[in-house]
């Protein structure tokens, strides 16, 4: 049966995104954390679900409006650039209320409940080629975007202060954060939901700093520890039929709680 | 070397709304110079270190920095804030926080050439910093972390340094670590020095003159000029008493009784 299913076009495709998904959403995630910016991903996600399922109604492509949704929310956070228990508390106000909307907006839609299943809980063995392709030209972006700004934006990151002493432009980044922030969870929500996208983008960034000092380093590791739990998660849902998500999120979990564990054992020096 | 001032202020202005914090301030900061600011919370020490960075445009007056409009320097400025916690499990060593006071403003990756990690090298090994330079930031002490600050703002071979509170919430033996670190320094290349600081005595060995904020207006001197019951009552606009004991400078009757220990 495994080895059958791997011979699948459908499966490729999968292997493909979840890949292609799978970087873009380690790499940022080292910066999401380091900014303590796991809640505004949840927001971004979930507002993006707002975004798709008024695409649905209104009979629209639904990765248009994910997309746009999220890409929305993130310009609202970057410009308002708010912090700490502010920041949070706006974040929560507005979630609540863009999921009420989603809520109205399935209810209103006519269409295969399928659909709204798929945004919420991912649909990775579902994608098609074209999908694929828009999915690798997004991520091709955003990670030429991370690339450029990666030094000035680990320095506005880690420690704003001198940054900006420095001449780095710490709000102009803060933005693109969030805009290309709001562009990868578009794309991880397409592999693994809107409900489990912090599997994507905080977990393997969340493991990749108790392993290792170096910032380099722990995006390297960040984007390995998210392409073995995607394409593990991918393959461990051929083997047996349950939700491709829930193995993803299994992985990505059982290699945070192994980082965790390893930090403890190792003093901070060898670790570095 | 030429005398022509690092720093040149003319008639500064800084006004946020109604208040005004200081106006008509003139500055100059000449090579190998340690000037403190001192002043109680809010009296714009701060908001001068951001003129000086290019942060905050003056409400009237002009700077200069080696000739320069401050915005065009702030490669060539070196800034040590006040100490901050960072989170342990923060992916950044010692020396990479260095690192970014070198090229971290920079577009790009970065290349992993010898010639910047020389420098920062230099730079740790000259504040002593090298034995924790790959020891992630956030498992350090205050000190240790003070003294990467004062590694990062000297690895750009600055021509100012600016220092913000350096010596906040540390102890005293780091405190007088730091400031030797940065006398030190400016001895030794004549990289002058403007020292933030509510407190004067942690730096008062060193000092060559004092800017001294309060009350919207200022004054500026040496220590004995400016330290005194008659100057700062003046810019307090009431009875201050500054005392001299065992060596340190008391000031008793400030307002609010905002600063000094």
């Amino acid at each position: 049966m495994f080895w059958e299913l791997l011979q699948q076009h459908f499966v490729h495709s999968a292997l493909l995104a979840g890949a292609v998904v799978s970087v873009v959403a380690g790499a940022i995630g080292v910066f999401v954390v380091a900014r303590g910016l796991s809640f505004a991903v949840h927001a971004i996600s979930e507002l993006g679900f707002t975004g798709a399922a008024g695409a649905l109604v209104v009979g629209i492509d639904p990765v248009a409006g994910l997309v746009a949704g999220s890409l929305a929310v993130g310009a609202v956070l970057g410009v308002l650039s708010l912090r700490g228990s502010e920041r949070d508390s706006s974040i929560g106000a507005v979630l609540a209320f863009g999921l009420g909307l989603g809520v109205l907006f399935l209810s209103l839609y006519q269409g295969y409940a399928t659909e709204a299943t798929n945004l919420l809980f991912g649909s990775i063995v579902g994608v098609s080629g074209a999908q694929v392709r828009s999915l690798a030209i997004v991520a091709a972006l955003v990670l030429a975007a991370l690339a450029a700004l990666y030094r000035p934006l680990l320095f506005a990151s880690v420690d704003p202060e001198v940054a900006e002493a420095r001449g780095v432009p710490v709000r102009t980044l803060s933005v693109a954060v969030f805009l290309l922030l709001a562009l990868a969870t578009a794309e991880a929500v397409q592999v693994v939901g809107v409900l489990l996208v912090l599997t994507l983008v905080i977990t393997p960034a969340a493991a990749a700093q108790r392993l290792t000092a170096r910032p380099g380093i722990a995006v390297l590791l960040s984007i390995a520890i998210a392409l073995v739990s995607t394409e593990g998660g991918i393959l461990l849902s051929l083997e047996k039929d349950w939700p491709t998500s829930f193995f993803i999120t299994a992985i990505s979990f059982a290699a945070y709680v192994g980082a965790r564990l390893y930090g403890t054992t190792t003093t901070p020096s060898a670790s570095a | 070397m030429t005398d022509e001032p690092v720093v040149s202020a003319r008639g500064l202005a800084l006004r946020f709304g109604a208040r005004e914090l200081f106006a008509g301030l003139d500055l100059e900061l000449r090579r190998g110079e340690l000037v403190a600011v001192l002043g109680p919370n809010g009296a714009g020490k701060t908001s001068l270190v951001r003129i000086l960075l290019g942060l905050v445009a003056p409400s009237a007056g002009h700077v200069t920095i080696g000739g320069h409009d401050p915005s065009r320097n702030r490669a060539r400025v070196g800034y040590v804030p006040q100490q901050r916690a960072f989170d342990r499990d923060l992916p950044l060593r010692g020396r990479d926080l260095v690192r970014l006071g070198l090229d971290g403003h920079r577009w790009g990756l970065g290349r992993l050439s010898s010639g910047p990690a020389a420098q920062v090298d230099a730079a740790l090994a000259s504040v002593g910093a090298s034995a924790y330079a790959d020891t992630p930031v956030g498992v350090l002490s205050g000190g240790e972390q003070q003294r990467l600050r004062v590694a990062q703002a000297l690895v750009c071979n600055p021509r100012l340094l600016l220092v913000d509170e350096p010596l906040l919430s540390l102890d005293l033996a780091h405190q007088r670590i730091v400031v030797g670190l940065l006398d030190a320094h400016r001895r030794a290349t004549g990289t002058p020095v403007l020292f933030v600081t509510h407190d004067v005595n942690p730096v008062l060995p060193f000092v060559d003159r004092v800017l001294y904020l309060a009350g919207g207006t200022w004054a500026i001197g040496t220590v004995d000029e400016v330290m005194t019951s008659e100057t700062l009552s003046r810019l307090y606009g009431t009875d201050v008493d500054v005392l001299r004991v065992r060596g340190r400078i008391v000031v008793v009757g400030v307002p609010d009784d905002e600063h000094h220990h």
